[in-house]
């Protein structure tokens, strides 16, 4: 298209304006062709595909009125006198940065609007990383060729925590400074580079003069930037892999069902954005956050009760809650355990998500590319390890804001946090039985259904006086659905011996292995699925009701 | 010396005696007119203090003894004060229903103000202790709102929240939320310090900080305060925050996301 332009096509008259430029575009940057391939990238719909999506606006809106933000906003430690138009603060000392949000909040057109859009959009982003994170986990999206992409997203979701935690630090008021505080305490509970850590980030001695210029840095430039990177990175992927899609008639490992991405898709992505927008700029409209003008400037001498972190953060603050105080004192060095085993856990807890795929990829010893999704009810382990993992991570948050359970329930704190404390460990297991029972409850239904077809909640009544249900079979389409995932067989330990008669040493790590296998694939841990065998026997003649 | 023997029988001597005879009497008056007043005063109020006596040994004797010295379900109240008594029985605490829980909460009040009176009248007659209050001690005019602000960070926001929502104590014990606390109640509590919270006497925090305090709280804890950014959701902070971008911010969203997903244009269904 863009190489027949000497060709004089005056008999057609000048071709229309639009054509015209995207000519000129065109033959510069070649847009048309990468336009082609890709413009009929086909995308599957499902309510949960857009759960990335959600994330994406997000953190658009973030970037958008971040920018808004800082055209405002002094990121300095220098000690002024409060003269702004917020009475309950008039002629106290505060930083400057606390002074710029004031100013922000109360006497910048739009801008307690705009802080609060930002701010509601980081829990929500937050909120939308994490469900994301478990549609992929919980649909198996992770698996091959998926890995390098689940990776990428799990450092999005951190450098998202870390994002936030640096962004509500920056007004330098008295719940986040306690927050800052609270971090200095897990930094220096690192043994031996714990205070040279601190020392280095804060300058010298807590809270200093530079922490919030620091964070600033951090948090408007470095962290965005490598989210955008890896956001734009994440999107690539998905858009190279293309996307999963659920199992059903037609939808195969080799091809992707759904709409195109022009125009159906953009449409709609289009759209949802600004549903996202809406949604967002809504709350932030109605429900105050974050009101620092409540909580005053930041002094080392003052705390309040109910200082909690944003929520992505809480479950720090419930490792830190409810684990007891302990610590070792040797060769006149402290090791506070009662800050580090809980630091410890933070990195553990959410590693386990980062690692997972390798882990069950290992198990299973599958190597091939999958594209269809699993129903949850069909991974029943992997399904009871997610709901233990996030029960374990809910059971910390409500550890977390330990001291609101108690004043709204009218119970003690200390019974919850033993509570916490045992159901940290229990909960997880109580989790993992109960999931991987309903699963193996909603496998043999599914086989029921098979085998006998569809409950139709008719009762009929046998000349002999017997009432049955009438059962209908299923379609075609919906027996397909419900029998084409693949089923894996426990892995055995190979011949003890090898070809030459020598008997091999079996390494603890295959034997490891073969018993996660056994716990994942074996007898009772999964319910087989029907056979064509089985189905033609029971369908043919007499079985049939 | 002559010149006043002269002047002795000056006409106007007559005059200057008995103006000064006058003025001694009026003199005297006022040396001991008050002081019959004051009688007049003791008598009524021993009138109420026999009137409170009555009320504490129905109310009261139970838990805190006879006298007021105690029991095993109750402690001594000699010395507590009246501004105790004005606290304890105005909040509603006291006659606590039971001596056991973790702490005595706050109820709607049993006695009028006038019975209250009566029985902070009694106790403070047990041993002397914080005073009631007056209206100019707890009363708005001449209160520093900012540095009030900043007395109840330093003071009081460990236990009662930044703006005196409230927080939890240990074994169920709480400081319970500060809105639509009377003012006079919120004085008497820094004078008293009822129950699990400390007392701040004038000694340590002087009458005029109490008055600043009394005046943030009801900036910014009272019907009259406004929440510049909207729904308070309770003013607790992060906790509440996330639980609201949770159902309604992501809730929200996925109805969306959902709604969205099923506005497709279906490839073939028949
Ligand atoms: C069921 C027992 C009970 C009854 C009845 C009761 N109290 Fe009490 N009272 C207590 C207990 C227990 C405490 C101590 C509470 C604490 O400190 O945790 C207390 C504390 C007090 C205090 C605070 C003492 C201090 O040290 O500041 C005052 C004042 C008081 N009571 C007055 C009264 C008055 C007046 C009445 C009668 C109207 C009354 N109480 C009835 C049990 C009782
Ligand atoms: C150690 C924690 C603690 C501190 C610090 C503290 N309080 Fe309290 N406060 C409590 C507790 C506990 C109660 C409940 C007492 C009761 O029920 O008798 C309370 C009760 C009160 C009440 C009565 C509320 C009601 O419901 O009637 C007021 C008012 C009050 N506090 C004000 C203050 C002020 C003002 C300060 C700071 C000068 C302060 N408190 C400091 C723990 C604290
Ligand atoms: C900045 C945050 C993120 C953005 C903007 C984002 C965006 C997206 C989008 C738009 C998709 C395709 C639609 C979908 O499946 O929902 C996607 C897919 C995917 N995301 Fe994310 N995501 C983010 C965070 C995460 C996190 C935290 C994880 C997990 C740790 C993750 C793992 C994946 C995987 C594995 C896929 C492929 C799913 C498939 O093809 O079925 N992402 N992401």
């Amino acid at each position: 298209m863009s190489t027949a332009a000497n060709e004089p096509a005056r008999s057609r008259g000048k071709a229309p304006a639009g054509e015209r430029i995207a000519d000129w575009a065109d033959g510069r940057l070649g847009i048309y062709s990468l336009a082609k391939a890709n413009m009929r990238k086909i995308f599957p719909d499902h309510w949960s595909f857009m759960l990335g999506e959600v994330c994406m606006y997000s953190f658009i809106i973030i970037i958008l009125t971040g920018v808004y933000l800082t055209l405002f906003f002094h990121p300095s430690m220098n000690e002024v006198v409060y003269h702004g138009s917020y009475v309950p603060l008039q002629g106290q000392m505060m930083s400057e940065a606390f002074n710029s949000t004031l100013h922000i909040s109360f006497d910048v057109r739009g801008g307690l609007l705009v802080r609060q859009i930002h701010h509601w959009a980081a829990l929500i982003f937050l909120a939308g990383m994490f469900v994301h994170m478990m549609r992929v986990f919980f649909t198996g999206a992770f698996r091959k060729p998926r890995e390098i992409n689940w990776l990428f997203g799990f450092l999005l979701f951190v450098l998202g925590m870390f994002t936030g935690f640096t962004g509500y630090s920056l007004p330098d008021d008295l719940l986040s400074g306690t927050g800052v505080r609270f971090t200095e305490g897990a930094i220096l509970s690192m043994p031996i580079v714990g205070t040279y850590i601190s020392y280095f980030l804060f300058g010298g001695q807590f809270p200093g003069h530079d922490f919030v210029a620091r964070f600033y840095s951090i948090h408007i430039l470095l962290l965005p930037g490598i989210m955008l990177g890896l956001m734009v990175a994440h999107l690539i992927l998905v858009f190279y892999h293309k996307h999963t899609q659920f199992a059903g008639p037609g939808k195969s490992n080799t091809n992707v069902v759904g709409m195109p991405l022009l125009p159906v898709y953009m449409a709609k992505a289009g759209g949802f954005f600004f549903l996202v927008f809406g949604v967002i700029a809504a709350i932030a409209a109605v429900a105050q956050i974050n009101p620092i003008w409540a909580m005053g400037p930041y002094r080392p001498d003052q705390v309040s009760t109910g200082a909690q972190p944003d929520w992505y953060m809480g479950f720090a603050e419930g490792l830190i809650r409810f684990m007891p105080g302990w610590e070792i004192n040797f060769w006149g060095h402290t090791l506070v355990l009662g800050v580090f085993i809980p630091l410890v856990l933070f990195g553990v807890v959410l590693g386990a998500m980062a690692v997972y795929p390798f882990i069950e990829s290992w198990v299973t010893g599958d190597k091939s590319e999958h594209h269809i999704l699993d129903r949850p009810r069909n991974a029943p382990t992997r399904t009871g390890l997610g709901v233990a993992w996030v029960t374990m991570y809910m059971i910390t948050l409500v550890g977390g804001g330990n001291d609101l359970w108690a004043t709204h329930f009218h119970l003690s704190i200390n019974a919850v946090t033993w509570f916490v404390r045992i159901f940290f460990f229990v909960g997880p297991v109580i989790a993992f039985i109960a999931t991987k029972r309903i699963c193996l409850g909603l496998q043999r239904r599914d086989r029921d259904k098979v085998l006998h077809g569809r409950e139709t909640g008719i009762i009929k009544r046998l000349p002999h006086g017997e009432f049955i249900e009438v059962h209908e079979p299923l379609s075609q389409e919906q027996l397909h659905t419900l029998t084409t995932h693949t089923q894996y067989a426990p892995a055995e330990i190979g011949p003890l011996v090898d070809e030459n008669g020598v008997e091999r040493k079996v390494k603890a790590s295959e034997k490891l292995r073969v018993k996660l296998s056994s716990a994942y694939y074996g007898e009772d841990n999964q319910i087989p699925k029907p056979t064509s065998d089985e189905y033609k026997e029971i369908t043919s003649g007499h079985g049939h009701h | 010396m002559k010149k006043l023997s002269a002047r002795r029988r000056h006409p106007l001597a007559a005059v200057v005696v008995l103006l000064l005879a006058l003025a001694a009497t009026g003199g005297l008056y006022a040396a001991f007119a008050p002081a019959s007043k004051a009688q007049a005063d003791e008598t009524s109020q021993s009138l109420t203090i026999k009137e409170g006596r009555k009320l504490y040994e129905v109310g009261c004797a139970s838990c805190h003894g006879t006298g007021g010295q105690g029991s095993s379900d109750g402690p001594s109240l000699v010395g507590v004060g009246s501004a105790a008594v004005d606290f304890q029985v105005g909040t509603g605490r006291m006659p606590a229903a039971t001596s056991q829980g973790a702490q005595a909460p706050r109820k709607k009040p049993v006695y009028t103000q006038t019975q209250i009176d009566q029985l902070a009248a009694y106790v403070a007659s047990l041993g002397a202790g914080p005073v009631v209050p007056t209206k100019q001690q707890y009363g708005p005019a001449g209160a520093d709102v900012a540095k009030g602000g900043e007395l109840f960070r330093t003071n009081c926001a460990q236990c009662h929240n930044f703006t005196g929502k409230g927080g939890a104590l240990t074994e169920g014990k709480y400081a319970p939320t500060l809105e639509g606390v009377e003012p006079k109640h919120i004085y008497e509590a820094m004078q008293t310090g009822p129950q699990n919270m400390p007392s701040f006497p004038d000694t340590t925090m002087s009458s005029q900080n109490k008055k600043d305090i009394i005046a943030y709280l009801h900036a910014v804890d009272s019907s009259e305060t406004t929440n510049p950014g909207g729904l308070e959701l309770g003013g607790l902070g992060p906790v509440s925050e996330g639980l609201f971008a949770w159902i309604f911010g992501l809730g929200a969203l996925i109805a969306v996301a959902v709604w969205v997903a099923a506005r497709t244009a279906k490839a073939k269904k028949s």
